[in-house]
């Protein structure tokens, strides 16, 4: 029975994670990051999905002027998400990743490499990237930039003579900037380019069909087979007058198929005595829909390209998110400095402005009401340096 | 691409005659942690993958390439 699966567009992003995770510690300028080792549980559930599993995460720097770095994590699936039980049937699966890295420091350039692949039962991506990073004007300012490239491979449960590829490139720049001595920033720049198959092979659209008994029926989605993006982000922070920091963060993205988006994200940071540290966050996101979708379309294969992927709609979200760090330092651990015990929490609102909840009986095609849901998200970490 | 290389270069070759207006013993603030953007490379990382996961956009979310100066 054919299940409708995360988007393709989703997880082909997926690969995207490791390089965050790996590319993410310089943010200390010329510096490799610290050996260290962290073990994350994460857990999702919102909208009818359950995601959770284990994140590891081990660096150990070598010689002092090349570090290398591991990740494996794993994303536990059980989806009856609106998707799967409007059009296909609940499912479970398992996706594995694993991420192999290096950083190399030279004067004040590091050079990275990374690689990542991504296993599921019916999808299988591979992910290489490099990224330079230069400090300059007296370590105040941080210019990197990086090339992505991915191959992704996908399959259809069901269906073994399906087999379809998708290619994908990256271009990222970036900068870094001390401002004052208690204000800094960051300006990123991205553009995505993918090509091949980018569209889900479990989901469908649905088009009025007065035949029906529900008034319409469902053909399988059509996407183009090219998709460019562009994201802009600003990140800033600044130490207050006490022990405390503010941040703030703006994206602007757009792509060539027509969707726009813009989010704005707070947050708080507060240490507390010796040992603890306390975030608060609030983050807004709204986004337009993409030229070729629509909840209901007019009739069968009424134009080109059809979509009726919630993600590709106009719909926005709020979430709150509170942390709570706990620092340990142990006296008689042979090898370990120091460690942090932490606890996360998100929670996210999501209100569809064009995507209609077609589980409700009762209402007319076209006149159900608006989907909305919510998601809980949680994060329990142990964090060693060594 | 191969311009925003040559940028780089330019910019970097004529950097070493900038002189820093925050000079390293008056980075203390920008050293703590609580100025990072990025305390916990996992865990944002995965936050960013939930939001990645279920939103049109994608892109320009990770603060690498960040520097405080601090070392």
């Amino acid at each position: 029975m054919a299940a409708i699966k995360w988007g393709a567009k989703r997880r082909l992003s997926i690969a995207l994670l490791a390089l965050q995770v790996l590319l993410t510690p310089f943010l200390v300028a010329a510096v490799l990051p610290e050996d260290r080792l962290d073990a994350l549980y994460h857990s999702y559930t919102g909208g009818g999905v359950e995601v959770n599993g284990p994140s590891i995460l081990w660096r150990k720097m070598f010689g002092g002027k090349s570090s290398l770095t591991a990740n494996y994590y794993v994303d536990a699936i059980s989806s009856a998400s609106i998707d799967a039980v409007s059009s296909a049937s609940p499912y479970k699966e398992k996706r594995i990743e694993k991420s192999v890295g290096g950083d190399f420091l030279l004067n004040k350039t590091i050079m990275s490499l990374n690689y990542t692949t991504s296993d599921e039962n019916d999808f299988n991506a591979k992910t290489a990237s490099f990224n330079l990073s230069q400090d300059m004007f007296g370590d105040l300012t941080t210019v990197s930039m990086g090339y992505v490239r991915g191959w992704d491979q996908i399959g259809k449960n069901g269906d073994p003579i399906f087999a379809e590829t998708a290619n994908r490139q990256s271009y990222r720049i970036g900068i870094s900037q001390i401002l004052t001595r208690d204000l800094v920033m960051a300006l990123n720049f991205e553009t995505v380019t993918d090509e091949g198959f980018l569209n889900n092979p479990y989901r469908s659209v649905r088009y009025l069909d007065a035949t029906s008994a529900t008034g319409y029926s469902f053909e399988s989605e059509v996407y183009p087979r090219t998709h460019t993006s562009n994201a802009v982000a600003l990140h800033t922070r600044y130490h207050l007058p006490y022990r405390a920091s503010v941040l703030g963060e703006y994206r602007y993205f757009t792509d060539s198929w027509g969707v726009r988006s813009n989010n704005v994200a707070l947050g708080y940071t507060h240490p507390y005595r010796d040992n603890w540290m306390f975030d608060v966050r609030y983050r807004y996101y709204k986004q337009g829909d993409a030229d070729f979708y629509s909840d209901l379309f007019p009739y069968r294969q009424s134009q080109n390209f059809l979509a009726r992927d919630k993600e590709l709609s106009r719909f926005n979200n709020q979430t709150v998110g509170l942390s709570i760090s706990y620092e340990i330092k142990p006296k008689d651990w042979a090898f370990v400095d120091r460690g942090s015990l932490n606890l996360s929490y998100d929670h996210i609102r999501f209100r569809y402005d064009n995507f209609r909840d077609i589980t409700q009986s009762g209402a007319s095609a076209g006149l159900e009401p608006l989907y909305h849901f919510s998601a809980d998200v949680f994060q329990l970490y142990l964090s060693l340096w060594y | 691409m191969r311009s925003v290389c040559f940028l780089l270069l330019a910019v970097s070759a004529c950097g070493c005659d900038v002189k820093p207006w925050v000079k390293p013993y008056e980075r203390s603030h920008l050293a703590d942690p609580i100025m990072q953007f990025s305390r916990d490379p996992v865990s944002t990382a995965y936050i960013n993958h939930v939001y990645e996961a279920r939103e049109g956009a994608r892109g320009a979310e990770g603060s690498q390439g960040g520097g405080c100066g601090c070392n």
